[in-house]
């Protein structure tokens, strides 16, 4: 497994968030988390990549078999996890091209690689955007692609995905679930896939362009439902998230 | 200057000669010494000076072997041991003594946008002008119809221990003229204690622009007081550009701009970094008097340690159809640190535009788990933020200039 998360348990400003969360995610699977707003979806999110704020209080998370509940942000990135924001912050003076160079391991005081200015290019960004400060100013589009740029400048083995298609126009959801395709080795046959995903998606739209391969429901902080992501959208358009309460009970 | 009004700038002084300054902490003059420690002697060559003051030197701007520059002078202590007054046609570097007996009019511009009784450090100025016979500090002007790209370079240089050192510098832009200049203070490697007391008027004569960029690094137990006044006639820009990122023990400034004439633009940029135990307080004023006059002040404060910034800035609108902005934004690292942001709006006339934007707080915790998320541990992530918020784009320099004081700042921000 590349990813194992058992039995966790997060407490965000002494409020418990997540309950009691089980879910592993093998090399080459892209998985969607599913739930409605304040389920938890988030936070798992921003616990797996370990931001301080987010209080394990029980349980375990392993990458590529290494426990790295106890390792920083930055320690986890470095091990091959990234991550695409719904809203990221925008900072002052810290400019795209900075980032891209930091990104894939470029000094900053050398030119950007010819390979991250061509995806670069490919993003719809011109040179001189390179150069803005991130995010400030950004057109909701804009901050989704800088995202998906900067994650290929990254290129981790496992990458979550924030709703990267709210609020991108229908031609932008194209291009962006291309290169989102790109980041989870969708360009290769199933079997020969090594890199894998977690997507948020709210109305599960970009699944019409980005193949799943597992879908969860997260309901009040617990995992209700896995299973296939057709069926599971399938049944969430029908009934809505209430159709998993009473399925959850089932179980 | 008649003699009637030469007596009236003394007697003002003398009168004020133990007035506070409205605001910062209120200096002994006393414990420091106006005699002329050292005779220093005449440089033939910036070149000259010894590799350690080089290198302080540069920090500040000025470059020693006068690459790229119109115009160079330097006083150490009191005395003009450098000026280089050859490079360029189009501007004139003397020193003041040296500007005063060649040009009797000059005396018209002395004491008049910054007043002899202000407080206790323009009087003390003013009164050493008068027990010495003799004016320190530079004169630089830029000759009517001249556009010189390259800059001036002036330092004002501490090199003894305690030393009061006092300017009194005046420049002028001719009529539609363009003068750019660079102006550092330091002090020696081992001055611990000092004051100083740099007392500048700038002239805008019609459709001229002055850009003024200056770099403060001094020693920890400074004590620094510039007094600055800038007169804007017609269709005028004036660029000021502050750094200061070094540890120094108090320094308090408020140079104003007197928009006098339509058109003109008075635009102050200032980056202040608290270290230490420093206190700093750094304002700008702008004073839009005449229609269609335009005021930008920004400034970008960041306090660490125990260092107190008080980051003023005051616009005041007279006439109508004038526009002002001001931007003041801090950040607190350090608990023991503070910032306290005073920005002022005065309109005293209909139909004119004001406005500020004012934010202090702490590095936002947000910014820093954006950056971690992207491998970057949490140590660089804060200097990058810290960096990034005091890196401002410098605007309205020459294409040269600009690279080189976007290096100044780079130079001073990293140290922070």
């Amino acid at each position: 497994m590349l990813l194992e998360i058992e039995n966790l348990a997060v407490e965000v400003g002494g409020k418990r968030v997540l309950k009691d969360i089980n879910l592993s995610i093998a090399e080459g699977e892209t998985h969607v988390l599913l739930g409605p707003n304040g389920a938890g979806k988030s936070t798992l999110f921003l616990t797996i990549l370990g931001f301080p704020q987010y209080n394990v209080v029980n349980g375990t998370i392993k990458f590529k078999g290494q426990d790295i509940t106890d390792l920083t942000t930055a320690e986890r990135v470095q091990l091959g996890i990234g991550v695409s924001f719904q809203s990221p912050p925008s900072i002052r003076g810290v400019s795209v091209r900075d980032l891209l160079k930091i990104e894939s391991h470029q000094d900053i005081d050398e030119e950007l690689n010819p390979r991250m200015k061509q995806l670069a290019d490919q993003l719809k960004f011109s040179d001189e955007f390179l150069d803005r400060d991130v995010n400030f100013g950004f057109s909701g589009g804009e901050v989704k692609r800088s995202e998906i740029l900067q994650l290929l400048a990254q290129m981790p083995d496992f990458t979550m995905f924030d709703e990267p298609d709210s609020g991108v126009d229908i031609e932008n959801v194209e291009l962006l679930a291309s290169e989102i395709g790109t980041l989870l080795d969708k360009d290769k046959p199933q079997g020969s896939r090594i890199r894998s995903g977690l997507l948020i998606t709210h109305l599960g739209y970009i699944l019409n362009f980005v193949s799943a391969d597992k879908a969860h429901v997260l309901m009040d902080g617990k995992i209700s439902c896995s299973g296939n992501p057709t069926e599971i959208l399938e049944d969430i358009r029908k009934n809505g998230f209430n159709g998993c309460v009473e399925c959850a009970q089932c179980l | 200057m008649d003699v009637l009004s030469v007596r009236n700038v003394y007697e003002d002084a003398e009168r004020a000669i133990n007035k506070k300054a409205a605001i910062g902490a209120d200096i002994t003059i006393e414990n420091f010494t106006d005699e002329a420690v050292n005779a220093i002697d005449l440089l033939d060559d910036l070149d000259d000076v010894g590799k350690k003051t080089k290198d302080t030197l540069l920090k500040v701007g000025v470059d020693t072997e006068e690459k790229n520059r119109s115009g160079s002078f330097l006083q150490v202590d009191q005395s003009n041991v450098f000026t280089n007054n050859s490079i360029s046609d189009s501007v004139e570097v003397m020193g003041m003594s040296v500007a005063l007996d060649k040009y009797k009019w000059l005396e018209d511009y002395l004491w008049k946008v910054v007043k002899p009784d202000a407080d206790k450090y323009t009087a003390k100025t003013a009164l050493r002008e008068k027990e010495t016979g003799e004016t320190s500090g530079y004169f630089v002007r830029s000759l009517p119809g001249t556009k010189e790209v390259m800059p001036v370079q002036a330092c004002m240089f501490i090199g003894d221990e305690a030393v009061m050192q006092t300017a009194h510098n005046v420049i002028i832009a001719e009529e539609n003229s363009e003068l750019h200049l660079i102006t550092g203070c330091a002090t020696g490697d081992d001055v611990v204690s000092a004051m100083h007391v740099g007392v500048s008027e700038m002239y805008l004569k019609p459709g001229s622009k002055i850009t003024f960029t200056m770099v403060h690094n001094w020693a920890e137990q400074v004590e620094v007081r510039p007094r600055t006044g800038v007169k804007l006639m017609d269709d005028t820009t004036y660029i000021n550009n502050y750094i200061l990122t070094s540890p120094v023990s108090t320094i308090q400034s408020y140079p104003t701009a007197y928009c006098d004439g339509k058109n003109s633009r008075a635009i102050f940029q200032s980056i202040q970094g608290g270290k230490k135990d420093s206190i700093i307080d750094v304002g700008s004023r702008v004073l839009l008097n005449a229609p269609n006059a335009r005021g930008e002040v920004i400034s970008r404060a960041v306090s660490q340690d125990e260092s107190k910034i008080y980051s003023r800035g005051h616009l005041s609108g007279t006439v109508p159809g004038v526009k002002g902005h001001l931007e003041c934004h801090g950040l607190v690292l350090s608990d023991d640190s503070m910032i306290y942001a005073v920005p002022e709006l005065e309109a005293s006339s209909a139909n004119l535009e004001m406005s500020h934007e004012a934010a202090v707080g702490k590095i936002s915790e947000e910014e820093i788990n954006y950056l971690t998320s992207r491998g970057i541990n949490e140590e660089d992530a804060e200097s990058m933020i810290v960096r990034g918020f005091l890196n401002m784009d410098i605007t309205g320099l020459p294409d040269e200039l600009a690279q080189q004081t976007q290096m100044m700042i780079d130079m001073s921000v990293d140290g922070m």
